[in-house]
């Protein structure tokens, strides 16, 4: 992709996750990253490389870095506990009929 | 056939082939310059540009398509897309001057699409109120791709021009050499008059000031300097072509000349 010499992975541009709409009133959805060098150009890549099909409406891009994320090392401590709460899932009660769309 | 007949069919037959010559300029433009964006896929300066390129360049093929098959449909000889597309010599096509010109560097692309795309930008808005239903048509449909090109290609002008000491002379060199090929951009001739006084496009005059005024905000935002204007050599729009046409013919020409009617 790059010639031997050049600097590799997209010209050191920082990281953007791409975030898109695939229909109105649908939320946006992480679909991957692109390297860009600024905001206006990470829309730009995010529609060159992930709205060739019509995947979507509307894009959401933001800088990698500010993207605070969980801890690995603390899944258990913040995950584990719901487990045994099967009760939070609303399936303990019967569905009338005439409720739609559900 | 009377002379009564012949006399009134004579004009309309002179509009029908003005009116082929200049939907074949606008389609050779574009298959052109997307030919030579295609050159890019693979090379690009990273991934994600690559892929840009590649779009603009199938969006302009498109555009060629459309045209092509209206072009064929005029002429009334039974040649498609394709044959117009590839089986017609240098001296037939059409296009611009500018868009045959070598990728260069990625500076030299993006300043040949940014004429380009500011070019057609007028061009097609003009043509979205064209007295021909189909051109309208087909300009709706490809001014809202040339909307994206120009956002694409002035945003790198922009950054190429506005960034380092390197990107800034190597951008202003592509400014430089390509700009004698811009005379020819709004350059009437006897077909522009023809569209013109049909009521087909309007005339070119009337859109230079407004291309010229863009270009002019785009280098300043760019910190570019606009070279002086040069007579008009260039005559790509008449079928007379730059030696690199040839070139890109043979590329994009040899499958199908060299096995006629191949599919795939």
């Amino acid at each position: 992709m790059t010639d031997p010499g050049k600097p590799p992975l997209a010209l050191g541009w920082p990281l953007f996750e791409v975030f898109i709409r695939s229909r109105a009133g649908l939320e946006h959805k992480h679909v991957g990253s692109v390297h860009a060098a600024d905001a206006r150009m990470a829309i730009e890549h995010a529609r060159d490389v992930y709205t060739r099909r019509q995947e979507g409406i509307s894009i959401w891009v933001v800088a990698s870095l500010d993207i605070i994320a969980s801890d690995p090392e603390e899944a258990d401590a913040l995950f584990e506990p719901a487990r045994d709460k099967v009760y939070r899932h609303p399936t303990f009660y019967v569905i009338p009929d005439e409720v739609k769309n559900l | 056939m009377s002379t009564a007949v012949a006399a009134a069919v004579r004009p309309e037959r002179a509009l029908n082939e003005a009116l082929l010559r200049y939907v074949l300029r606008l389609a050779d433009t574009s298959l052109v310059l997307g030919q030579r964006l295609g050159e890019w896929v693979g090379h690009a300066p990273a991934l994600e540009e690559d892929l840009g390129l590649g779009n603009l360049a199938l969006d302009l093929i498109g555009q060629a398509r459309l045209l092509l098959s209206y072009a064929g449909q005029i002429e009334g000889r039974e040649r498609d897309e394709d044959a117009l597309a590839y089986l017609r010599d240098a001296q037939e096509f059409f296009n611009l001057a500018l868009a045959e010109q070598p990728n260069g560097d990625f500076g030299c692309s993006i300043v040949r699409q940014w004429l380009i795309d500011s070019w057609q930008l007028e061009i097609y808005t003009g043509l979205q109120e064209s007295a021909d239903s189909r051109l309208a048509a087909i300009a709706a449909k490809a001014l809202k791709e040339t909307r994206y090109h120009y956002r694409f290609s002035s945003g790198w002008l922009v950054r190429l021009g506005d960034g380092t000491a390197e990107s800034h002379a190597r951008v202003q060199r592509a400014v430089d050499d390509l700009w004698r090929f811009t005379s020819e951009l709004f350059a009437p001739d006897e077909v522009d008059a023809r569209m013109a006084s049909a009521g087909i496009a309007p005339p070119l005059s009337s859109q230079e000031a407004r291309w010229s005024a863009r270009v002019d905000e785009d280098l300043r935002a760019a910190t570019l300097q606009r070279p002086a204007t040069q007579p008009y050599p260039w005559h790509g729009k008449r079928g007379v072509h730059t030696e690199h046409l040839g070139y890109v013919l043979a590329e994009m020409q040899h499958l199908q000349r060299t096995y006629p009617g191949a599919r795939w």
